[in-house]
């Protein structure tokens, strides 16, 4: 075989794999809500830019979100957050990188809300943690959609909150993730 | 049966060719996917905000480029006591005060507008200030905070002199630019062009307008500290006689919703008619006022997107 020969083939190659796994799901804006309830004061913040990739062959996810995009109800509390709390200067971005345990392909493709676990490291504030949270994918009109609740306790992040304010700020911050991903080729991905 | 499949040198690249693909691909598939997700990311794109400049929107006497933001009222209590030289029997300062109250609010995130009331000369203050740049980093990055201030000061004492204090003879307005850059998290400076215009003053030699240079600073301590400094450096052209430069150290100590500033300064006023154009005080000769600035943040419009 001549190597001409070989080019439309390999093209061939090329175009029909990725196809045939377009299990890839990215997007850049999904959304993160975090509270912290106290007595004295409900505490709500809320981002809308946070990257995410979900691998469904391989089962991998990972996203990351950048600590000053999140929006509060008061900008001083904005303010203490990113000066104070997360030094978001320091330590601009939260990530994290893990797998999905117990996914079931077919149940996922045949429609409806599917829960999972997933387990993997979770940064904040520049410490990692090993964590395993619940969370549940769905596959709408072509997009995963991916719906997690789980809560963080700001301590176990160096993250140390001044005895004044200690009765405001809760022990555990509930966190909210919604994403909406979109399938992306592979070799969009690797380009 | 592969015997028509028989290698040659060419397939042999071909088949190389493919191993080398499929190598390379699952390579990827085995690859960190939160790597893939950062490359994916194209960094420079995004503009940010350098934000807290300053922690109040004062720096010692007077303004930073800070400002509350939308919806956000500042409600802000400031404190001179007397000269700490002035002896035992006035227990150094502490017998005399004079006090400011004021209240800010932020139109806008840029747009502030305050009122305040000095008990020296009975003073009515009012003022605007704008953000007029807001310092930031990434793809369109604007090295400094540059935020213009405007205000007049209203002297309501009552007189006992032959000369009629009509109300435009009362008034003095002040305009300042104040250039700021927040060098690093602990360190910000700021630079303060002022011009005093007093309507009236006390006799003819003297100039109605004033011209000052400010110089500004803060140095974090730590999270919730820094260390403040502050100079007014008046142009000797229109400096009026037995006029000194103001001169103010002062510390920071911020607490959830309150920042409060602890300050000696030479100067008793505190808004800029007062201390750009009117400190008599020498400040290493021990005429120190000792005072305090209390800052508390009310919101009174949350940002939209909130409940309550």
């Amino acid at each position: 075989m001549k190597p001409i020969y070989c080019w439309p083939l390999l093209v061939l190659w090329l175009l029909c794999v990725p196809k045939a796994h377009a299990q890839k799901y990215l997007t850049r804006d999904g959304v993160v809500t975090f509270f912290s309830t106290s007595i004295l004061e409900d505490i709500e913040a809320r981002t809308e830019q946070v990257a995410a990739l979900v691998d469904l062959n391989s089962n991998q996810v990972a996203f990351t979100i950048p600590i000053k995009s999140f929006q509060f109800k008061r900008t001083l509390m904005q303010e203490h957050f990113n000066e104070n709390y997360m030094e978001s200067g320091r330590f601009p971005k939260s990530s994290f990188s893990g797998r999905i345990l117990d996914l079931n392909m077919e149940a996922l493709q045949k429609g409806g809300s599917q829960r999972v676990t997933v387990e993997g490291d979770i940064t904040i504030h520049g410490v990692t943690k090993h964590v395993q949270v619940p969370g549940a994918l769905e596959l709408q009109k072509g997009s995963l959609l991916v719906h997690a609740y789980f809560s963080v306790a700001p301590a176990d992040y160096n993250i140390e909150i001044p005895l004044l304010v200690r009765e405001n700020i809760a022990k555990i911050v509930g966190i909210r993730l919604a994403l909406s991903c979109e399938p992306i080729a592979q070799l969009s991905l690797t380009k | 049966m592969l015997h028509f499949y028989k290698p040659t040198p060419s397939r042999w690249g071909f088949m190389l060719l493919l191993a080398g693909l499929a190598w390379t691909r699952t390579a990827c598939a085995q690859d960190d996917l939160l790597t893939q997700l950062e490359s994916q990311e194209t960094k420079p794109t995004k503009t940010e905000l350098v934000d807290a400049t300053f922690k109040s929107t004062r720096l010692i006497s007077g303004h930073t480029v800070q400002t509350p933001g939308q919806g956000t009222m500042v409600f802000l209590i400031s404190h001179r006591f007397g000269t700490l030289n002035s002896g035992a029997y006035n227990f150094f300062g502490l017998d005399q005060a004079t006090l400011r109250l004021g209240f800010e609010y932020g139109l806008t995130d840029r747009l502030t507008a305050g009122v305040g009331r000095s008990s020296l000369e009975k003073t009515f203050d009012g003022f605007l200030k704008y953000k007029a740049l807001r310092q930031t980093t990434g793809l369109h990055a604007m090295p400094v905070s540059v935020t213009l201030f405007a205000s007049s000061a209203l002297n309501s004492l009552k007189y006992s002199d032959t000369y009629e204090h009509t109300l435009p003879r009362r008034l003095a307005y002040t305009y300042q630019a104040l250039i700021a850059r927040k060098f690093s998290s602990d360190l910000s400076l700021q630079l303060m062009p002022t011009l005093v215009h007093s309507n009236l003053v006390a006799t003819a030699q003297e100039h109605n307008d004033v011209y000052a240079l400010g110089f500004g600073g803060r140095q974090k301590l730590t999270k919730r500290t820094s260390l403040n400094a502050e100079y007014y450096y008046l142009l000797p052209a229109g400096k009026p006689t037995g006029v000194r430069n103001a001169l103010a150290l002062g510390v920071d100590l911020e607490t959830g919703g309150h920042v409060f500033q602890l300050h000696v300064t030479n100067s008793q006023g505190m808004i800029e008619k007062f201390f750009v154009s009117g400190t008599r005080g020498n400040f290493f000769n021990g005429d120190l006022y000792f005072g305090f600035n209390v800052n508390r943040n009310f919101t009174i419009r949350p940002k939209q997107g909130f409940r309550k």
